[in-house]
């Protein structure tokens, strides 16, 4: 059986009080109650302090580009679609510099896992304003504030037809954990968006701040419905609903694909044998 | 003899349809076949030609002459009739054109009337075209028939018999029309050919080294290789993505290497603008990849269907940080089917990207070869796998070795874990800051490995006079044209070319001392599609030898035989004078 002991990896580099913390942990805790060792997946990640994710830990990893994250776990789920891919991701790096990655990742519905730790601000580069930071937030680049409407990933996500959206928030472990398992769970690309405080250039989204706003989203909740989806989506205000927004049931990219149907790609040999045939089709 | 065949038209009128059919048919007959194609950036109209020589004797070059001009617009008329040789015909049919030439060169063939009375379907004319070429040479007919049978089966009785008897009908108005057709046919012995261009063999290279995915974003003329895996994805299943752009394109190929099997991805110069730090992706984190890269004129989108060898320079600096890559520019398709393998292999072996350097007249080009030896084909799978990889007691993904080439281990096929990061990392793959361990990784991915890559590399074809006074240089598409000029110049001259196809790491002298040649050489031209003359910079580069003479093509448009042989020709005189 795994235990937490087995998913300890290098000693992060974050500030103290990060909300990463709180996701790291939440995400091991998941990994041993779901019962998956560490070399049964792969994480792929790309470039912020998110982007580390994964070497605080102990699994299979590719962290590749800035934004790139989600074609390299489209490539590496294709090859072997027994495997587990999980993208991990800051919201920079998957909104931003990858958002068109993110829009096609979705479309084809690949069944890809993506966490995104959404501290509203980029980090790693110390602290200009994110797609997702508030309109209005001042930052040394934007020290008028933030003119650009806040990115709604929710409701994007949504109007793409995504097949598993949620939201969590990084300070409240047991729910993280519990979308966690859920969206690894579910059959279909899986976007989790994490509230994750930054302690050190995001003053305004604190955990007090979050704290104070979120709530659990009503056990009644019908999340098929997608025009409640989209309605819960533009809750962000006093009130932030948590949990499982938007679901839906869409066929996976990898159940389409006829040459991966018996086995995966990389368990397959090379069929070499017909070749011969295949130049005989050039006379 | 020796042979050209010209087809003008628009796009859309069915020019290329002929032009494959009839180099077919040549080189069914046992005839060697040389075609290449002009086509602009449309879907309709435009000004499009196809060229075909065959002969009894091996041909890989396009000459300015035309024995038979087919045409289909009166642009083709303006532009191609003066390259119509002497006893040279021009067949039209005067209601496509609605004009009528008088001229003794002229035949008119009423392509559409002889379709509509054989096949009623005037689309059949372009069949009746097909037919009456063959007519004017007087070969028979069997091999089209069977090759009409084999193409249009699939759509119904009906449709073989009407091209069947299209075929015949212009067949036998040509016949009997042409009185000035005295084209003397050379019967051969030789076997049938195969007919390939150099898509199709990059292709075909690719889905013969095992590769298992390929992902790109359409560009021409890198399209065609994505078409035909496409086209191959169930037989040998591979999968082909339509990636959202080059970014991700490249991206994915190399998660899909990660996770163990062979992936390449192709583009042309502006989308591989976008693969570049991807590339650099693929350097430090030692993940094989193919890309081939085909050229086209630029800067930016340039000539999108026209031919360009100038993204040398781009391909050799292209991404940030150092690190090898090979870099392979095939010369005829046959090369570029091994080749494609090589790349494959050396990529694997000491996983590094390895780029085929295409062209836009490689690409279309179509070569008559005797059929390809897969007994030359090389696939080892250098990845540790399954048991092999479950029985190693440690695994460092980035471990340090006498060779520099680190375990690549599949993931999930082992508790073993697989780690790798586009930071700098220890040799279990994870993030480090330490100078020490910056200076040993280097020492690991370029140092240790370079020379062994460079090991693997063939010297450059040296073809001609042993000892030559006029040196032809030339790399990648020209070789066939620089190679018949050889042999035109050669009745009274000593000279003699040297092709580089595997171009980086740029071969050394020790197998094979043709710098010898150079510095002996009286006159030495560097041949090049491009205005700057990027592989001359780069031979000055490597060896220090400096090209006194240059021939450099940028008008988008290949060379031609004699076009060059007479460019040829005006240096060794003025530099003879
Ligand atoms: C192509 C490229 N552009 C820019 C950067 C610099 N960069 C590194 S991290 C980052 C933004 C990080 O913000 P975010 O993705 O939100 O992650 P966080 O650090 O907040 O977790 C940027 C711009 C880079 N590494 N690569
Ligand atoms: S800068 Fe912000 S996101 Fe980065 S480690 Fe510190 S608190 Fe966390």
């Amino acid at each position: 059986m795994v235990n937490l002991g087995d998913y300890k990896g290098q000693t992060p580099t974050w500030c103290m009080g990060c909300g990463n913390f709180g996701i790291l942990s939440a995400f091991k805790n998941a990994m041993v109650d779901l019962g998956i060792e560490p070399h049964q997946f792969t994480i792929v990640s790309g470039i912020g302090q998110a982007g580390k994710f994964p070497h605080y830990l102990k699994c299979n990893t590719f962290n590749g580009l800035h934004g790139r994250t989600l074609p390299v776990a489209t490539g590496i789920r294709l090859a072997n679609h027994e495997m587990l891919v999980i993208a991990v991701a800051g919201d920079g790096d998957c909104y931003g510099e990858g958002g068109n990655h993110l829009i096609h990742a979705i479309r084809r519905n690949i069944n890809v896992k993506l966490f995104v730790h959404n501290n509203q601000i980029y980090g790693l580069t110390k602290g200009q304003a994110s797609p997702t930071s508030m309109e209005g937030m001042r930052t040394k680049n934007q020290p008028f504030g933030v003119f650009s409407e806040q990115l709604n990933p929710i409701a994007l996500a949504i109007a793409l037809d995504c097949s598993f959206v949620a939201r969590s928030f990084a300070g409240d472990m047991e729910h993280l954990k519990g979308i966690i398992k859920e969206a690894i769970n579910h059959k279909g690309f899986s976007l989790v968006d994490i509230l994750q405080p930054c302690v050190t250039f995001n003053k305004i989204n604190t955990y007090e701040w979050y704290r104070k706003r979120v709530y659990h989203i009503e056990p009644e909740y019908n999340s098929s419905d997608k025009s409640e989806a989209f309605k819960k989506a533009a809750e962000w205000s006093d009130k932030i609903p948590i949990g499982i927004i938007y679901k839906n049931n869409r066929q996976i990219l990898e159940e389409r694909i006829s040459a991966i149907k018996d086995t995966t790609l990389v368990r397959q040999v090379p069929e070499l044998s017909k070749l011969q045939s295949t130049i005989k089709g050039f006379y | 003899m020796d042979y050209s065949i010209k087809i003008g038209g628009e796009a859309g009128q069915g020019i290329q349809t002929i032009g494959d059919t009839l180099a077919k048919v040549f080189s069914r007959y046992g005839f060697h076949v040389f075609t290449h194609q002009d086509y602009e950036s449309r879907i309709r109209g435009g000004h499009n030609f196809y060229q075909i020589r065959f002969s009894d004797a091996p041909v890989m070059s396009s000459r300015d002459k035309t024995d038979i001009l087919i045409v289909f617009d009166a642009d083709s008329l303006k532009f191609h009739e003066p390259e119509v040789s002497e006893d040279g015909h021009i067949i039209y049919d005067s209601a496509i054109l609605k004009q009528k030439y008088s001229k003794q060169k002229f035949l008119d063939i009423p392509f559409v009337d002889l379709a509509v009375q054989n096949s009623k379907n005037k689309i059949m004319a372009n069949t009746v075209a097909i037919g009456a070429v063959l007519g004017m040479f007087r070969l028979d007919l069997g091999i089209l028939f069977e090759l009409l049978k084999e193409t249009f089966s699939k759509k119904g009785e009906d449709i073989v018999k009407g091209n069947v008897a299209s075929a015949k009908a212009g067949y036998d108005f040509a016949k009997n029309n042409c009185s000035r057709c005295n084209f003397f046919i050379k019967k051969t012995n030789n076997k049938p050919f195969i007919l390939v261009n150099g898509i199709e063999a990059i292709a075909l290279g690719a889905i013969s080294s095992g590769c298992k995915f390929y992902s790109a974003y359409p560009m021409t003329p890198s399209t065609g290789i994505m078409n035909y895996i496409a086209d191959k994805e169930a037989e040998y299943n591979i999968i082909v993505e339509q990636a959202e752009d080059e970014i991700s394109a490249i991206n994915m190929a190399l998660g899909a290497s990660f996770a163990g099997v062979r992936s390449m991805t192709g583009t042309s110069g502006g989308g591989f603008a976008l693969m570049i730090e991807g590339l650099a992706l693929a350097g430090m984190t030692e993940t094989p990849v193919v890309i081939a890269l085909g050229q086209r004129p630029g800067p930016a989108t340039g000539f999108p269907t026209r031919t360009e060898q100038a993204e040398l320079q781009f391909v050799l600096n292209a991404a940030h940080g150092e690190f090898p890559r090979i870099i392979f520019a095939p010369g005829t398709p046959e090369q570029a089917f091994y080749l494609t393998n090589k790349a494959f292999d050396i990529s694997d072996k000491y996983q590094i990207p390895a780029f085929i350097l295409f062209d836009q007249y490689i690409a279309d080009c179509e070569w008559t070869f005797k059929e390809f030896d897969l007994k030359r084909i090389k696939y080892n799978d250098y990845r540790l796998r399954a048991d092999a990889f479950k029985s190693l007691k440690e695994y460092k993904r980035h471990a340090f070795t006498d060779s520099g080439i680190s375990p690549f281990g599949v993931p999930g096929d082992a508790k073993h874990l697989v780690v790798t990061d586009s930071d700098e990392h220890d040799e279990e793959g994870h993030i480090v800051e330490d100078a020490e361990t910056r200076i040993k990784m280097i020492h690991k991915r370029l140092f240790k490995k370079v020379p062994l890559i460079k090991n693997e590399i063939e010297p450059p074809l040296f073809y001609g006079n042993p000892e030559p006074e006029i040196v032809l240089v030339g790399w990648g598409s020209t070789y066939g044209i620089i190679m018949e000029s050889v042999d035109r110049i050669s009745k009274n001259k000593k000279i003699a070319m040297l092709h580089f196809s595997e171009i980086y790491p740029f071969p050394s002298i020790e197998k094979f001392d043709y710098l010898k040649i150079l510095n002996n050489a009286k006159i030495s031209i560097c041949i090049e599609n491009n205005a700057t003359g990027q592989f001359a910079k780069l031979v000055r580069t490597e060896t220090g030898f400096d090209f006194k003479n240059r021939i450099n093509k940028f008008d988008g448009r290949p060379f031609t035989l004699d076009g060059l042989v007479s460019d040829i020709n005006k240096k060794v005189v003025n530099t003879n004078g």
